[in-house]
């Protein structure tokens, strides 16, 4: 049997089993590695991707929990770095090692699609779920700020 | 083929080239910076080991160090770029295979190895000097197409420019200057003509880096590639006895099931379903000798010291005992770090395809040769037939200096016959670190009729690492034990000694090794000294650096900053700290609150002092960086061991500072000529004995026993 989802805009057909993790189906059956591995266990957020405009930790999420429904990645935000949050993720140098960082673009991607003008508490408690080895958290927030900002103003 | 001087054919670069962090076509990636563009752009000349150029202008600068996050992948380029006169925002950027005698780190010995904080220190004037290298040959170049005399031209802008005029771009000169000899003595810029180095440079990594394409070891794809997943002993050391995989071998997707020294490997058609069934398969241990560790009695025979110790004088001056033995007032104590796990976001995982009596290696590690040497010894191959890329790191902090997980991709490869990604799940890596070593520090002073000290012992007892690594006898001094032991207060007497203890577990360098054990218990007992002489901790501190002008500096500066003689917010609290780690002089000063027994950290001000800087915005992220680190070990780290089993499995039960915890940091750099210091490590070292020292200006406690968890600070 298989399962059908929308990801990052287009239909897709996937053969894994239903209770495979959404992660590994993007990652190893479709071949989108932007999303990534860090625990397995809905504690870090390096998985976090969009089920219907919600993040969710994509490691404890079923397929079959997507079946029918529209998933967006990292590669959805933009190939050519223009979204907001891309833009303003270069302009404060927020990477390091950069593994988090699909995670955390995703936590933020959503936050600023609900609150475009998020306090600090707002982010807060948005990207508290995404931890950051290298600890970028302060970039992280200013970035937050400039993409909100721009995103206001457009 | 394009032979060079020395010896690095072209063929070599390009075998070398799918190394490039992009990945290139190899890997069936389409990245920015990748190498594949260069290759299928032109021919490549490589005039040095550093700079290849291709005849279409694509300029690729070579990194030998990994990139983890630090910003070699910037920084390296920039020290190049700087004397060879090209746009950093042009070139492309190549990680550099093994090749101890071209890319080795003379800082560290020589072995091709990142780590220590050493890239730029060991950099600074090799990577200038191969730059300019290049650019002498370019003109040379140049001067022998035009039969012009050499002094006549210049390199600007990835361009030779002559008289009348004349120009040619670096392409167009590549072949010819690369079959020049490459020149012994080359003229350096004057620090103060410098245009690239120590201006604020925006990484090349980070475009990649937001939109999901760069590549990292758990993102290597080969045609034909399997997933593995291995069981390991839950005790580490602990050996296969024996096993049944019948269940395992009929789960979905499972194509073999392997036994290699480290543990049983499940090869499958995916990674999921090589790990779940795993589910499927008994395995029956050895557990050996680490059955009965347990971390508790670690510290017990640290504390009580074991035959098997080594006692090794570091330093003495004057008579450190006797003027204790004779003082009226005595200050002493007794520090204790826990173990703590390394925990990179990513996971340890490596590609490996073994075929035809090689070995291909794709994956994130710290140390090229090694990796090559050491899985060539292993599985009886030539080194030259055990090639190593080295894709982006998900974080190294230490943990990818070891090469276990490249040497289990080798030998499940091999035994399959094809090629494998070897990927461990989080409770894996956890519970199989190389742990940061458990240590004790005693710490005796005299005080006297001032205050000062008059005499100070410390004591440090702790494993050495660097006997496991790179095999150093137990009685010799372990120079990676000693950093930071020796404070630079001026005390007229002390005594200095340190304890080799063999404590019964595997341990590993952990960012800023040695300098988090012994400033935490250097800072914390100066802070002890200055209470119980009556003084501030500010003022006593400068007293006893009358002579250590960058160490009174950075101090001040952080004081100043951090509003040190003003009054702190109702309810906040300061500490400070203090300490010269990589030639880099730091000091912090953190602002708590107390909140339900543990501290809240509000905010750090740094001030550092680290000589010449190369990219100073990326000098402030490993500020921050060390910080969050240092931080989240000082709050939460504690790996325990019971019955030789790691307790810590995952990042419920061995927590990390979150956004929501992460406190604002204010950096101040020092503006200097000296040499460059290193920085991704001494912030690291700091925070803790900072955080402590707020901790007792605002409960009266002392933390002597790491970490601050609730239970320590009521027990202190």
């Amino acid at each position: 049997m298989t399962t059908k989802f929308n990801l990052n805009g287009k239909a897709v057909d996937v053969k894994a089993e239903p209770d495979t993790p959404l992660l590994w189906v993007i990652r190893d059956e479709v071949g989108l590695t932007g999303t990534k591995f860090g625990c397995g266990a809905s504690l870090c957020g390096a998985c976090t991707v969009h089920l219907d405009g919600v993040p969710v930790r994509s490691c404890q999420t079923p397929l079959s929990a997507a079946a029918g429904r529209k998933v967006s990645t990292i590669e959805s935000l933009s190939h050519n770095n223009s979204h907001p949050l891309q833009k303003a993720w270069i302009a404060h140098d927020v990477p390091q090692c950069g593994y988090c960082q699909s995670g955390q673009l995703m936590s933020a991607a959503a936050l600023l699609a609900k609150n475009k003008n998020p306090s600090d508490a707002d982010i807060d408690a948005a990207m508290s779920g995404n931890i950051c080895r290298c600890g970028t958290y302060g970039r992280i927030k200013a970035a937050i700020k400039t993409a909100a900002a721009e995103m206001r103003a457009a | 083929m394009t032979t060079t001087q020395n010896g690095l054919s072209r063929r070599d670069f390009l075998q070398s080239s799918a190394a490039v962090t992009g990945g290139g076509l190899l890997l069936g990636v389409a990245l920015p910076g990748a190498i594949g563009d260069a290759e299928a752009a032109g021919v490549l000349y490589t005039p040095n080991a550093w700079v290849h150029i291709a005849d279409d202008n694509t300029v690729t600068l070579l990194s030998a160090r990994s990139e983890m996050g630090q910003g070699v992948y910037t920084s390296m380029p920039m020290l190049i770029a700087e004397e060879l006169n090209v746009d950093l925002r042009k070139i492309k950027v190549a990680i550099a295979p093994p090749n101890t005698k071209l890319y080795g780190n003379a800082l560290l010995g020589g072995p091709q190895l990142t780590g220590g904080s050493t890239s730029v220190r060991d950099g600074w004037e090799k990577l200038r000097v191969a730059g300019a290298q290049v650019r002498e040959m370019l003109i040379s170049a140049a001067a022998d197409k035009w039969k012009v005399d050499r002094s006549t031209l210049r390199a600007e802008n990835g361009m030779v420019l002559g008289p009348n005029g004349k120009k040619a771009t670096y392409g167009s000169l590549a072949e010819d200057a690369s079959k020049l000899p490459i020149p012994e003595k080359v003229a350096l810029k004057d620090p103060k003509d410098f245009t690239i180095v120590g201006k604020r440079t925006k990484r090349l990594d980070t475009p990649a880096k937001v939109n999901g394409t760069a590549e990292f070891g758990i993102d290597v794809k080969l045609p034909g590639m399997v997933y593995a997943s291995l069981e390991q002993c839950p005790v580490i050391g602990g050996t296969v006895k024996s096993f049944d995989a019948t269940r395992a071998k009929a789960m979905p997707g499972v194509i073999e099931v392997v036994q290699i020294p480290d543990g049983v490997a499940i090869v499958a058609d995916t990674w999921w379903h090589a790990k779940k069934a795993r589910e499927g398969l008994t395995v029956v241990w050895d557990e050996g000798a680490g059955a009965g560790v347990n971390d508790k009695a670690m510290i017990d025979g640290i504390r009580a010291g074991a035959p098997a110790d080594k006692l090794i004088p570091l330093k003495a001056v004057g008579d450190a005992d006797g003027t204790i033995k004779a003082a009226t007032k005595v200050v002493k104590a007794e520090y204790v770090q826990p173990l703590l796990s390394h925990s990179p976001l990513e996971p340890m995982n490596f590609t490996a395809h073994f075929h035809d009596n090689k070995v291909d290696l794709i994956g994130p590690t710290q140390w090229q040769d090694a990796s090559q040497a050491t899985i060539a010894k292993i599985l009886d191959l030539k080194p030259e037939d055990v090639t190593v890329k080295t894709t982006f790191l998900g974080g190294g902090f230490g943990r990818r200096i070891d090469i276990d997980f490249i040497i289990q991709a080798a030998q499940i490869s091999k035994a399959v016959n094809r090629p494998v990604k070897l990927l461990w799940t989080r409770e894996d890596d956890m519970t199989h670190d190389f742990y940061r070593p458990q240590s004790i520090h005693e710490v005796v002073a005299a005080l006297g009729p001032d205050g000062k000290p008059t005499a100070m012992t410390y004591r440090m007892t702790s494993q050495s690492i660097t006997g496991r690594v790179f095999g150093l006898p137990l009685e010799v001094q372990d120079p990676l034990m000693t950093e930071a032991a020796i404070a630079a207060y001026e005390i007229p007497a002390t005594k200095h000694e340190m304890v080799k203890h063999e404590a019964g577990v595997r341990v590993g360098y952990w960012r800023s090794v040695s300098h988090a054990l012994n400033a935490f218990a250097n800072e914390t007992f100066i802070d002890e000294c200055a209470a119980a002489a009556g003084k501030d901790p500010l003022a006593y501190r400068l007293s006893l650096l009358t002579n250590h002008p960058r160490f009174a500096n950075v101090l001040r500066i952080a004081a100043d900053k951090a509003g040190w003689s003003t009054p702190a917010p109702a309810g906040h609290f300061r500490g400070i700290a203090l300490m010269e780690g990589y030639d880099t002089y730091m000091a912090q000063v953190a602002e708590v609150s107390m909140k339900g027994g543990v501290p809240v950290v509000h905010k750090v001000t740094v001030a550092a002092d680290l000589g010449h800087m190369v990219n100073p915005d990326t000098v402030e992220a490993q500020i921050q960086s060390g910080i969050i680190f240092g931080l989240t070990a000082a709050l939460y780290g504690e790996i325990t061991i019971d019955k030789g089993r790691v307790q810590q499995t995952n990042f419920d039960k061995y927590k990390m500072v979150r956004m929501n915890e992460a406190p604002q940091i204010d950096i101040t750099l020092v503006a200097s000529t000296e040499k460059p210091g290193g920085i991704g490590e001494p912030a690291t070292a700091l925070i803790g004995p900072a955080v402590g020292n707020a901790v007792f200006a605002a409960t009266g406690k002392r933390l002597r026993r790491m970490p601050m968890t609730a239970e320590n600070i009521a027990a202190a």
